[in-house]
């Protein structure tokens, strides 16, 4: 498979502080890779890092072209999607303005529409709630309204920063097959950061392993969730 | 009674110009986190182009819309070539090149256009309207043209996507960034259309003050006392406060016998301190929590 996202050498940091010390990785087109690791890792670093949200170096190539160095509202039209951490939600603003700024970037209003359709299809829970002022969602709602709103760009690839951050037990299981059935049925590539590892690792293809600031282990999704040791020893589950 | 009527409406009037004031001075906190106390001098700069468009011989109601138009032009250059580059500044920072600001647009104008006392035409006139000269023609003229633009801008904030991206870019500005929004621009057009609406202000303030280089200064105390009034945070408030502080600073004039003429200014500055110590929030504004 082709790298829709190749990254090479990555280094991120906040002011004098290097949390990230060159790190490679890649996400192969069409597919989902998940970045896993404890807290202070440098999970949602990295993701920041892609979206030129902290100061960073290295090569990072989406679709062919280095982004490296290029402002976050013009990689995000670049098709890039970023859910983020706390998820991002413009709060005083009601989901339906939510989700139309998920969609500013583009200009074709007829299929934005049709999107927020197809949004509400996979959520059906928004639709309910189109008028409410977006902060007054549950934590679970919002989540969902924030993947809604990251797919409303029509997105070549989403950054998912910790999707279940928060969430009830059931309400994650249901956001993740959600996920999944976007992956296939829209092709969107996913760089998912998570803590729960057994979550991520039955989405995921592929699966690297954070430690502070470097990948200590890679490799396909299936390997890793099956190899007892690297389980007990990082993932803790 | 009739009386009352008149300072209330009268307030309502001057009330609109405050609100004016007021309206231009949240757009660029909610932008940018800052109060422009400059914000007056641009609003008499923009007066003196349209005095100036008018001496050369236009009609009113072309210098009216094309001052409108450059004085959003030079809102957007100041705020890309002043205030873009202090972005990640401390207050103190913005504080000093806002009085540099002030201090500069004020000696320009008296450099340019001299420091004497200007008439300044009204396009509505003086007759009376309302029953027993209640209302001047060029006060329900200020109200009016207040009302449209307010119109204007509620319709532009509430149903344009441009509109959508500038709130979205005040409330969020990192998640807004993330939806493609250029949050550097929104700010630079609310530079220009807060500096757009100062310009309409001056205008319609212009020939009830005169116009000259210090005509926006007390004017300017009002508009932040509204703004604080309503909350800074809430565009709606800004305009009920400067509305409100002009009926209270009419009706204290005329009712406390030790206000008078001469001590409507520090109602205003009163109100400021007593709004910050009461309710910080204003009317309208949100109280904003933060945890550390």
């Amino acid at each position: 498979m082709s790298a829709l996202l190749e990254v090479h050498n990555l280094k991120a940091g906040y002011g004098p502080i290097e949390v990230l010390h060159g790190i490679d990785f890649r996400l192969p087109l069409g597919g989902v890779a998940t970045l896993l690791g404890a807290n202070g890792a440098g999970k949602t670093t990295t993701l920041r890092a892609l979206c030129g949200m902290v100061r960073a170096s290295g090569d990072i190539m989406f679709e062919g072209k280095p982004i490296g160095g290029r402002s976050t509202e013009d990689i995000a039209r670049l098709g890039v999607a970023h859910v983020p951490e706390g998820r991002g939600t413009f709060t005083q603003l009601t989901v339906e303005e939510n989700l139309k700024l998920g969609a500013i970037s583009r200009s074709d209003k007829r299929a934005v529409a049709e999107d927020m359709e197809r949004c509400f299809s996979y959520f059906p829970i928004l639709k309910q709630r189109i008028t409410q002022q977006a902060g007054l969602l549950s934590g679970g709602e919002q989540q969902m309204l924030a993947v809604a709103r990251g797919l409303m760009l029509r997105p070549r690839m989403m950054l998912l920063d910790e999707p279940s951050f928060g969430l009830a037990p059931l309400i994650v299981r249901e956001l993740f097959q959600i996920l999944a059935t976007i992956n296939r049925a829209e092709k969107v590539s996913m760089l998912i950061v998570e803590q729960n590892a057994s979550l991520a690792l039955e989405l995921a293809d592929e699966a690297y392993l954070l430690e502070t600031g470097n990948i200590v282990l890679s490799g396909s999704a299936k390997e890793i969730s099956a190899d007892e040791s690297i389980r007990q020893s990082y993932l803790g589950y | 009674m009739e009386l009352f009527l008149q300072l209330v409406l009268s307030g309502i009037a001057n009330g609109a110009i405050y609100a004016c004031v007021a309206l231009a001075i949240v757009m660029i906190y909610q932008a940018i986190h800052h109060l422009n106390f400059a914000q007056g001098e641009m609003a008499m700069f923009s007066t003196f182009i349209a005095w100036q468009l008018m001496q050369w011989g236009m009609p009113f109601w072309a210098a009216f819309p094309l001052t409108i138009i450059l004085s959003f032009i030079g809102g957007v250059v100041i705020e890309r070539v002043v205030i873009k580059p202090i972005e990640n500044a401390p207050v103190l920072t913005h504080v000093v090149v806002f009085i540099a600001l002030f201090t500069i647009i004020n000696s320009m104008a008296g450099f340019i256009w001299d420091f004497t006392i200007k008439p300044f035409p009204t396009p509505f006139g003086t007759a009376p309207v309302l029953g027993g000269g209640l209302l001047s023609a060029h006060q329900a003229g200020m109200i009016a043209v207040t009302l449209i633009m307010l119109v204007m801008l509620f319709v532009f904030f509430r149903y344009t996507s441009t509109g959508l991206a500038m709130r979205a870019a005040a409330a969020n500005p990192a998640s807004a960034r993330l939806v493609g929004i250029r949050v550097g621009w929104m700010t630079a057009l609310g530079w220009g259309m807060a500096s757009a609406i100062g310009s309409v202000a001056g205008m319609l303030i212009a020939p009830v003050v005169f116009l000259e280089p210090n005509m926006m200064l007390t004017i300017l105390l009002y508009g932040f006392a509204g703004a604080v009034l309503g909350g800074l945070t809430s565009p709606g408030g800004a305009v009920l406060g400067g509305v409100i502080v002009g009926i209270v600073e009419n009706l204290a004039g005329a009712y406390i016998p030790v206000v008078g003429a001469e001590l409507k200014l520090p109602i205003a500055l009163l109100l400021i301190i007593a709004v910050l110590v009461v309710k910080p929030s204003g009317l309208m504004g949100r109280r904003t929590v933060q945890r550390v």
